[in-house]
């Protein structure tokens, strides 16, 4: 084995590129790679949140003419959100902390010095930026963007004549999602390659950070996911339903294998900036583990108001159920590592707090759509939507974002504009995700372009009113952080090499990393990763390279 | 710094509790003879999950207070976990989310696993972009022949769903786009669908199914207070989806007839 490791270093080693294309347009450099698919996820989320901003002015003032678009028509409101529902969920919450924070961070925290396959790594970039691409021009030809929603139920989804937008843009959003899932696929493979064969000497599975965790774990279910969607794609005639089984067989893992990320990354910060160690380690590994695998079972919870069998309804339910068991699992640990911390609340710990926070608070509404009794009333209405969207972890992205950074940038970015953007983000998402969830149990259903014609909606304008309003401040508080996130490239306070004092490998290296991440050195790691506060110890972290001084039991 | 942190996270958790506890905006009153035991066990699950919720959050925003970093006073407690404690809370859990799920097993299974009672109201429900439409079998008690090459929207109901006037069970079908039932019978709705698929949603009955094109699907309710209640489209079904709703009329049995009887003679 050792000389087939040896060989698999000599094989990956590569100069680095000098010309600015080599170097930054195709290039084969992880970290590089790394930043394409951020800022491809960065320019994704402004674009669905624009959409989102449309949505939301059309819906309480249904007639009124915008600059430049004109009236928003009905079927445009729901091209609006099958396109915002589409952008965020492959382009953004897939995107970004898989392709961008994984593709830069898992070589250098198992201590590679880059991804297993570099060709197939730039490949699977390049085509997901096709994919987004494509997604994108469905707004630009003849009939528009497609109106089925991100579900894309047929007959609705497979018939042009079922509405504007479902011939050629229907065809385009299918190519597109096809095309992501080859380049996801192509990532994917290339996740579990580098995390099985290039980890550093002493870098056992077990002491791995558990953002390399998510992302292995993510990887893994990402392949038989992505094979499901090539018999999507391909499909032709039969019933709707099967679709419907096809599509949730998909989807409901994508979404979970989209939340792993963030689980992964709230651990991390929630360990650094309490100063102790994570609580469970081995929990919240086979918490992900159990996650990941009891993901693919729970399809038919998005269905039982289908047609599908009552029978099979309950059995889902009862799977569903159970998979909130390792999520409360997580939760617990969570919280467990905070109790009796040092805590640090600089910018990244009050991102991960507030994922925490809106993780149990779209935690608690699964289990009401999860069984199929109270799911009658609440299917399909915004119910579904507050639960969604509190749950999908974008805090956790930003979280990511300030606390790398300065390893990313060489800066640190400003502190109390974060705060200004975390205090925004956080009441702003419950202002707005929250009244959700009385609006759906009132009955209001999901994408309605207007409230104006179903008569026990109109008393619900207001609220949704209030929405539309906190929408408006909340996403005028986004650009703090994009005004952040470029100024201090620019104009940030020079990092140190660790300024969190945090002990994962990236943290050992120069800021921003060389080339081959290490300057040479192997690292070699003696201890897992979250020695905190170790007693007897002269810091309060000990690094992963650094052997402990006083024996841990 | 945390403080401000504990009292946004509180401050969230009690707002956001306060207007479920107030029922500010709630389910509509329940008008069907299952509506009660849904919205019990609604109760039951959201006092519990609100306990959860509350607890939680309660003390998220605690320990970000109780144990911030306070310069050298403070000391991290090591500790890599506690493997007692992650089974006992594993086990509650699973038995809380397990246990909730099998109490509500028998709501589900006497609203769906069985048929429709012999004597039921018989009424097929037909969605189509962007229109319900109720057929009733008439006297005779069953349903004409419909076929996809007779439906013409643009001729009101009978052709709206394509109703074959040639077969002698349909001289008596009634097609109507408002639905009547009366009340304390049982309704057996058979779904049908002509184009995509929409969804068959009357709330204050507790009634949501999916109407697919092909399948005809059998379901059932009984309406147990009269007056109008409205339904709508809860599946997306295309750009006319907010604007596909109906009502349903609950009117004691002999309005009912009076109703029917009405019908049947304008109809000849």
């Amino acid at each position: 084995m050792a000389t087939g490791e040896f060989a698999a270093h000599e094989a990956h080693a590569h100069a680095a590129p000098q010309g600015f294309i080599r170097k930054w347009v195709f290039s084969l450099d992880h970290k590089v790679i790394g930043l394409q698919y951020y800022f491809l996820a960065l320019t994704a989320v402004f674009v669905g949140m624009f959409l989102s901003l449309l949505m939301r002015i059309h819906l309480i003032w249904p007639s009124v003419s915008l600059p430049l678009f004109g009236e928003i028509k009905p079927e445009a409101y729901l091209s609006l959100l099958t396109m915002h529902g589409t952008i965020m969920v492959f382009f953004v919450l897939t995107t970004a902390p898989q392709g961008g924070f994984g593709n830069y961070f898992l070589p250098i925290q198992i201590g590679a010095a880059d991804m297993a396959f570099p060709v197939i790594n730039m490949l699977s970039f390049w085509v997901t930026f096709l994919a987004y691409i494509v997604m994108l021009s469905a707004f630009f030809v003849t009939g528009g963007a497609p109106l089925h929603g991100w579900t894309g139920y047929p007959p609705l989804s497979a018939l042009p004549s079922a509405g504007p937008g479902e011939g050629l843009g229907a065809d385009l959003w299918v190519i597109s999602i096809a095309l992501f899932c080859i380049g996801a696929l192509m990532s994917a493979l290339n996740f579990i390659t580098t995390t099985l064969d290039m980890r550093a000497r002493g870098m056992s599975l077990m002491r791995m950070p558990l953002t390399c965790w998510a992302w292995f774990i993510t990887a893994i279910f990402f392949v038989p996911l992505v094979t499901v969607n090539g018999q999507l794609a391909g499909h032709k005639g039969g019933s709707p339903l099967l679709w419907q089984h096809l599509f949730w067989f998909f989807g409901h893992p994508e979404v979970y294998i989209a939340i792993l990320p963030a689980m992964g990354l709230c651990s991390q910060l929630v360990s650094v900036f309490s100063r102790k160690p994570i609580f469970g380690y081995k929990a919240m590994v086979y918490a992900m583990l159990s996650i990941g695998i009891m993901g693919f079972m729970v399809w038919g919870h998005h269905m039982f108001m289908s047609g599908m069998s009552p029978y099979s309804g309950f059995a889902f339910s009862v799977m569903t159920m159970a998979i909130g068991v390792p999520s409360a699992i997580k939760t617990f640990n969570w919280l467990g590592t905070l109790w009796g911390g040092k805590i640090r609340l600089s910018s990244p710990m009050l991102f991960a707090i507030g994922f925490v926070s809106l993780f149990v608070s779209g935690g608690i509404s699964g289990p009401f759509l999860a069984q199929p009794v109270l799911d009658i009333p609440l299917h399909d209405t915004y119910f579904v939507t507050g639960h969604f969207h509190l749950i999908m972890g974008v805090a956790s992205i930003f979280a990511a974002t300030y606390y790398w950074f300065p390893k990313m940038f060489g800066r640190l970015m400003n502190e109390s504009l974060a705060r200004w953007h975390f205090w925004f983000s956080l009441v702003g998402t419950y202002a707005i995700f929250m009244p959700m969830h009385y609006l759906g149990m009132a009955g209001h259903p999901r994408r309605y372009s207007q409230l104006t014609e179903v008569g026990f909606l109109h008393n619900l304008l207001p609220l949704q009113k209030f929405i539309t309003y906190v929408a408006f401040i909340t996403i005028a508080g986004q650009f703090i952080f994009l005004f952040n996130l470029f100024w201090s490239m620019k104009f940030g306070k020079k990092a140190s090499d660790n300024p969190w004092e945090a002990t994962t490998l990236e943290w050992t290296t120069a800021t921003p990393p060389p080339h081959d991440n290490f300057a040479g050195r192997t690292p070699v790691i003696h201890h897992g990763p979250y020695e905190y506060s170790v007693p007897g110890e002269p810091r309060d972290y000990v690094m992963q390279t650094d052997p402990l001084t006083v024996a841990v039991r | 710094m945390g403080l401000v942190l504990l009292i946004i996270i509180w401050l969230i958790t009690l707002i956001s509790a306060y207007f479920f506890i107030a029922k500010t905006w709630w389910l509509p009153v329940g008008a069907s003879a299952a509506a009660a035991g849904i919205d019990h066990y609604f109760t039951v699950t959201f006092i519990l999950m609100g306990i959860v919720f509350v607890a939680a959050q309660g003390i998220l925003g605690f320990f970000a207070w109780r144990y911030r970093d306070r310069g050298s006073s403070s000391v991290a407690h090591y500790s890599h976990g506690n493997n007692r404690l992650e089974i006992a809370w594993t086990v509650l859990t699973f038995i809380l989310f397990v246990g909730l799920n099998l109490m509500s097993s028998s709501i589900w299974a006497s609203e769906r696993f069985r048929p429709a009672q012999a004597g039921a109201v018989q009424v097929e429900v037909t969605g189509m972009q962007f229109q319900w439409y109720f057929r009733y079998p008439g006297p005779d008690g069953k349903f004409g022949a419909t076929k996809p090459e007779l439906i013409d929207p643009s001729g009101g109901g009978e052709g709206a769903v394509g109703l074959d006037a040639t077969d002698p069970a349909a001289k008596d079908d009634l097609v109507t786009g408002t639905m009547y039932l009366p009340v304390g019978r049982e309704a057996e709705v058979i779904l049908r669908a002509h184009d995509v698929i929409h969804s068959f949603f009357v709330p204050a009955m507790r009634f949501k199914q999916d109407a697919v094109p092909g399948l005809a699907i059998h379901m059932h309710f009984t309406p147990i207070s009269t007056g109008d209640y409205e339904l709508a489209c809860a599946e997306l079904c295309g750009l006319g989806h907010y604007k596909m709703h109906g009502i349903l009329k609950v009117v004691s049995q002999q309005e009912f007839e009076a109703w029917l009887a009405a019908r049947e003679t304008e109809k000849q």
